[in-house]
């Protein structure tokens, strides 16, 4: 197993979770032991539930899969005692568009996810994981098959972890391939051996999830982050980022810069800075004309609006997402038109086709991109992109239908200039009917 | 009482218990709110987002069929954004779904027709190529048109949650799913049609109605399923005095929408060819050999009358068989005739289930007999010796919705797999003539149950009926029962007296017996499976088609089905409901009518001591003179069904046996055989205690 | 039905690994891993993982068609799968895409006449920031330019 990076790292990052990335056998056990291993755990096994939780909501760990939600709260709302046997589910399903993060933990750091997990498992009182693998990412299921052998072996999961009595068991289970099955409640009806189609909310997953039982949810990265908080103490990993936005994540920059790559930053790093400083700039010296800030779903922002902190909330004022960290680079020979097509192309054929606005909306909107970009387009189109994308927002079942509609919203509203130019020139002068 | 909320929807106040759902709510109070997706008895979706509805200090729209309601809730069903989100998601709807409206079976009663009629987007934006797949026909009876498939799933859950078939299922993903059946492209199953009906648009179609007609050509008329005794409400559609389709969608009758394979689609026998139009008399033609001679009415007749009058006036031995399809009124009146008219207390029919003892046993009992309602509100429930989703599918529908509503408790004790295994807290296999002690396996289980109702089959039956009798005692706790039999009036002709009381010859007795003179058979096929020892005999026959029986017949005189008469019949819970002419059949008659016709010929003596033939008025002596059906005229005159109370006191013994026919989904004794429907599935004649292939329950 | 001894002992610690009762979860797990030996989701694979998952039929088969790496006809001995999505595109995904169509004479899940390749035009497979990326079998190559893939192919070409 290789442990050369596929990038370079960058001297301007604050090294948290990736901090063993490069180390000679990062992945193995006895790297990991060497370098802080299981302290955080060991310091987990004397706290109670409760004073665990506290420390993770004291981090303002939010997580750090695609949605944000503050992780300590998430972990509070698992009921304290069950007559269900408690179970974790990590999600390593990473299909968001731009996002290759997880990947990474689980290939060179797969002992600290697991530390995670484990004190996740003392804070819910939980026995039971599973770690849902994307069906593509078939080498990392037998690199995770191994690392948790090594952990059995080594006295690291199964009964009496490290001495301390706890127990826990972690299965890996492979998807196969759908984008649908990163929705959490998609993801469960999926490890349940279904379709992933997601479900109704309430109940939510910490009441019935897995098998109807309490069920604690969270990406891989979330579960990452876990043992330096423990161990360092929840504050000061907030204080690496900004207020209700602790700590750092794993940037994904790819696109039109000279050194795509994945990167830790601090919550609140300037979006410009990781472009120019961090990934180096644009190549060629083009002008930056669009930057998809955190995976596909969200809403792009143009270059005028890229002066910004990087952390949820910001991100959320100006009407986009830090989203899933897949931060997307676009330059002024983007055509936005060809780009908007294909972020819908991949929504519509990910649709898991429950409710009727997402599985007829992107469907409808695809063809109508596809018309465009094949050199159809109407000038009546253009408005009609915009109309049709507001009726999938907030009326579909789950949030792919949201994903769908934003970037596309945000492209029409933004980038009129790319669609006109479009219109065949006998067009451009038509009248909506 | 259950805690009410009150709460505001379009202004106006309404209260409503808690954890009721919005959509019910709005529309107990006339307030509609469109779905597709959501339908009552079938798990929430959310799915079709038709339902979506403003809800004051919520940011986001709300799903009101999930939205339990709530107090001080402000609702808004028909404000300007809510009427354009309808707008849009009928829009996206119809951009796959082709314009098949001309040549669509369900134009006139399509919900999206009548959606996109009230809410708008009836024209669209959409000018892109639609996906279009090919039609498929995945049995007999069920075509399934996928670019009209508006993928509700309603189809899916009746199938799997409603009816406990699972036989249909969704594939692919996004705007290409499809609904598959079981085997790929066919369906094995119980082709009960619950999928066509629950469709809101014409993507399931029914084979036997496809192209046929328009549902507004259709003169429907709702009567009672003239095949197994569960009684079900079946509303025929009725075109130029032929039978097009029958379903229960208007939810009237004891079995709401439920209705099996015989009373969607086992109409056809009324047209087979081979019905009897004419009266005929057996002759020697020519070479000798027995031939059947087409007669008049009148000619028929005299032979008839005469050879009674004949017999009866030197003292010759009388056998009457009547029949389990037969109505209240006909039984009632045939067995007045034999005993009134032809003095002789010969009479009975193929008993299906022991009534006898049932009602001996349970005597002066009050509230232990249970209605089909009662199957769907029991607390547990215990089936004995019946294959019920093959023998008795509306009891077994019952009992499915009560375990999966009401989380009921049922048992099973059987002589091979029931689809009551997989809801079942217990399930015995025993051999037949071993069900009591599988039954008394469970009394420890059955005794903590609160109430319980026992449904049991012919194994159980004379000796071991009274012990069961005496086993509920036992339990301590209410208990009811139901005593299955057969056909559709099967209760109905013991209650009339279709038996041999006061030492008069059983079915059996009758015939072995040698020296009887007339044996007359009304609606039953004896002869199929016994000998007639008479050789003498002067065998007269009504029915609808040749049969074994027929075939010995002296005279053969052509009866009409239930869908060609009106009249009364009681399901096997004992509720009477009344039956509606749906055509008329060129040539036969009502068999009420033959006995009528067969009195007047045999002179104004007998004609007065019977009296009037016509339904109504017999009923009316049935209801004075047989204990326990002095029933609601007008409820049974609306379509109701009414309990009778037939406990009086100990019945005398009788000679005779007791058995079961055996009957399936997809056989009903002579009217399958002639049914080219019924016959025309695979699954046909299908089989009791199979044990299908099992889903998985989660 | 019988797999390698190496897929029936991963089968056996599937089957355990799940609740009591709750064989279903192995469905999605049985059905990719066994497709690996027999070469697409025959209809004998699904009733055998129906029987070991303790399922009907039907709950399988439509499974099948939800997830796209599931496939019911064989795809070649070396599945090329090029993702054109929007890293990917930014950085010549799409005109890889083309010229593996080009370089193997086929298209979007065409396979050669002698089976040896086949190839599909996929979604985001995780390798954004080290674009363009193809993933042969279960294989990642990063930065894949069309000459890099030219020699990824004519390797496995030698290689046969």
């Amino acid at each position: 197993m290789p442990t050369k990076l596929y990038n370079e790292p960058s001297p301007l990052e604050t090294r948290v979770v990736s901090k063993r990335f490069g180390l000679e056998n990062s992945h193995t056990l006895d790297t990991y032991l060497a370098n802080d291993g299981y302290k955080a755990f060991r310091k987990a096994r004397e706290m109670t539930p409760e004073k665990i939780v506290d420390e993770v909501k004291a981090s303002a760990l939010r997580g750090r899969g695609g949605a944000g939600f503050p992780t300590g709260l998430k972990w509070s709302f698992v009921p304290r005692t069950s007559p269900k046997p408690k179970y974790i589910v990590i999600n390593a399903d990473e299909s968001e568009p731009g996002t290759c993060k997880d990947r990474l933990l689980m290939e060179y750091d797969p002992h600290q996810m697991i530390e995670g997990i484990l004190i996740a498992g003392l804070a819910i009182d939980s026995h039971k994981g599973y770690l849902y693998i994307r069906g593509e990412y078939r080498y990392l299921i037998e690199h995770m098959d191994r690392a948790i052998a090594e952990a059995y072996a080594k006295g690291y999961l199964g009964k009496n972890i490290a001495g301390t009595g706890f127990d826990f068991d972690l299965y890996t289970h492979s998807g196969a391939g759908a984008y649908e099955c990163g929705e959490e409640t998609a993801l469960l009806d999926s490890l349940e051996g279904k379709r992933g189609i997601p479900r109704m909310k309430p109940p939510f997953p910490a009441v019935a999830g897995a098998w109807a039982s309490p069920t604690l949810l969270n990406n891989v990265e979330t579960f990452s982050a876990i043992p330096p908080i423990i161990r360092d103490g929840g504050a000061a990993f907030a204080a690496l980022g900004t207020p209700k936005n602790g700590g750092t994540r794993l940037v994904c920059i790819s696109g039109h810069v000279n050194k795509p790559g994945v990167y830790e930053l601090p919550l609140g790093y300037p979006m410009l800075k990781a472009i120019y400083d961090v990934a180096g700039g644009i190549p060629g010296g083009k002008k930056l004309k669009a930057v998809v800030p955190g995976g596909s779903s969200c809403p792009l922002l143009k270059a005028d609006e890229c002066d910004i902190p990087m952390d949820y909330d910001t991100l959320a004022k100006v009407g986009s997402m830090l989203g899933s960290g897949g931060m997307v680079v676009l330059d002024e020979t983007t055509d936005m038109v060809k780009f908007a097509l294909r972020i819908m192309r991949f929504y519509a054929h990910e649709s898991c086709g429950w409710c009727i606005p997402c599985r007829e909306g992107t469907t409808w909107l695809r063809k109508i991109l596809q018309r465009f970009v094949d050199g159809g387009g109407r000038k009546e189109d253009v408005p009609l992109l915009g109309e049709l994308s507001k009726n999938m927002l907030g009326r579909t079942f789950c949030a792919l239908g949201d994903a769908a509609a934003m970037p596309t919203i945000s492209i029409v509203d933004k980038f009129p200039e790319d669609f006109e130019k479009r219109l065949p020139a006998a067009n451009s002068q038509l009248v909506v009917v | 009482m259950a805690e009410t909320v009150k709460l505001t929807i379009n202004g106006s106040p309404i209260e409503a218990e808690k954890g009721t759902l919005l959509i019910e709510a709005a529309r107990a109070n006339g307030i509609e709110i469109p779905s597709f997706c959501y339908y009552e008895g079938l798990t929430l979706q959310a799915a079709c987002r038709m339902c979506l509805v403003e809800v004051e200090k919520t940011p986001k729209l709300q799903v009101g069929c999930t939205l339990p309601v709530a107090e001080g809730m402000v609702v808004h069903t028909e404000s300007q954004v809510v009427r354009e989100a309808r707008k849009g998601t009928l829009e996206f709807l119809l951009t796959n779904h082709p314009l098949d409206c001309p040549v669509c079976d369900k134009g006139g009663e399509c919900e999206l027709q009548d959606m996109a009629f009230r809410y708008g987007a009836g024209e669209s934006r959409f000018t892109e190529r639609k996906v279009h797949v090919d039609e498929q026909q995945w049995s007999p009876v069920v075509y399934f048109d996928a670019p009209r498939c508006i993928l509700c799933y309603r189809c899916v859950r009746v199938c799997n949650e409603g009816m406990g078939v699972n036989a249909l299922g969704v594939s692919n993903r996004g705007a290409i799913s499809e609904i598959v059946p079981n085997r790929h492209d066919y369906l094995e199953c119980d082709e009960c049609g619950a999928c066509i009906d629950i469709c809101p648009v014409g993507a399931l179609t029914s084979g036997i109605y496809r192209y046929q007609t328009r549902p507004w050509e259709m003169n429907h008329v709702g009567t009672v399923c003239t095949h197994c005794a569960d009684g079900c409400r079946t509303t025929l559609g009725v075109r130029n005095e032929k039978i097009i389709r029958g379903n229960n969608r208007d939810r009237s009758g004891i079995n709401g929408e439920f209705l099996c394979i015989k009373g969607r689609y086992g109409f056809d026998f009324t047209e087979h060819p081979e019905r009897l139009q004419s009266p005929m008399l057996r002759i020697k033609d020519a070479g000798g050999l027995d031939s059947f001679e087409p007669v008049s009415w009148s000619k028929a007749l005299e032979v008839v009358a005469g050879n009674f009058a004949k017999v009866k006036a030197r003292g010759g031995r009388f056998g009457v068989i009547g029949s389990n399809h037969t109505t209240n009124e006909e039984n009632y009146f045939l067995q007045k005739f034999a005993r009134q008219a032809l003095g002789t207390k010969n009479i009975d029919h193929h008993r299906s289930g022991d009534l006898l003892t049932f009602f001996d046993a349970l005597s002066d009992r009050a509230n232990v007999l249970a209605t089909v309602e009662d199957l769907y509100n029991a607390k547990a429930l215990l089936v004995v010796g019946s294959d019920l989703s093959q023998q008795h599918p509306l009891l077994a529908n019952q009992i499915r919705a009560n375990v999966r509503h009401h989380s009921a408790h049922v048992y099973a004790v059987t002589t091979g797999p029931v689809r009551e295994d997989h809801q079942a807290a217990a399930s015995v296999r025993v051999q037949r003539g071993g069900e009591l002690a599988g039954i008394e396996s469970l009394r420890e289980k059955l005794k903590a149950e609160t109430d319980l109702t026992i449904v049991f089959g012919d194994a159980i039956q004379g000796e071991s009926l009274r012990k069961l009798i005496v086993f509920g005692d036992s339990l301590l706790i209410p208990v009811k029962y139901v005593c299955l039999v057969d056909y559709s009036n099967s209760r109905g002709a013991f209650d009339m007296g279709l038996i041999p009381r006061e030492g008069g010859m059983s079915r059996e007795q009758m015939l072995a017996s040698g020296d009887l003179d007339v044996l007359w058979v009304v609606g039953a096929n004896p002869l199929k499976s016994a000998p007639l020892a008479s050789q003498k005999a002067f065998v007269v026959v009504q029915d609808l088609f040749l049969t074994e029986t027929a075939k010995r017949g002296d005279v053969i005189l052509p009866a009409a089905s239930a869908y060609e008469k009106s009249g009364t019949v009681t399901n096997v819970c004992g509720e009477v409901q009344k039956l509606k002419a749906a055509i008329k059949v060129m040539g036969a008659k009502s068999d009420l009518e033959i006995f009528g016709l067969i009195a007047k010929e045999m002179g104004s003596d007998v004609v007065r001591a019977l009296g009037i033939w016509s339904p109504d008025k017999v009923f009316e002596e049935i209801r004075k003179t047989v204990h326990g059906y002095d029933v609601s005229v007008p409820l049974i005159a609306t379509g109701g069904a009414a309990p009778t109370m037939p406990l009086n006191g100990r019945v005398p013994a009788l000679p005779g046996t007791v058995a079961s026919a055996g009957d399936t989904l997809f056989t009903s004794g002579t009217l399958s055989r002639y049914s080219k429907i019924l016959n025309s599935v695979m699954e046909a004649p299908g089989e009791l205690y199979a044990g299908k292939e099992s889903a998985s329950g989660s | 039905m019988t797999f390698s001894p190496q897929l029936e002992e991963r089968f056996a610690k599937m089957l355990a690994c799940y609740p009591e009762g709750r064989k279903r979860s192995a469905v999605v797990p049985m059905l990719i891993y066994a497709q690996d030996e027999t070469g697409a989701v025959t209809e004998e694979l699904i009733a055998e993982v129906a029987k070991r998952c303790e399922v009907a039929p039907l709950q399988v088969d439509e499974v099948v068609g939800y997830y796209s790496m599931l496939h019911r006809k064989p795809l070649g001995k070396y599945h090329v799968q090029i993702c054109t999505n929007i890293s990917c595109m930014l950085v010549g995904g799409e005109e890889l895409y083309e010229h593996a169509k080009k370089k193997l004479g086929i298209g979007h899940k065409g396979v050669t006449a002698d089976g040896q390749f086949s190839l599909e035009e996929v979604e985001c497979m995780g390798a954004c920031s080290w674009a363009p990326a193809v993933e042969i079998n279960y294989d990642f190559h990063h930065f894949v330019t069309p000459e890099k893939l030219n020699q990824l192919i004519d390797a496995l070409k030698k290689a046969h």
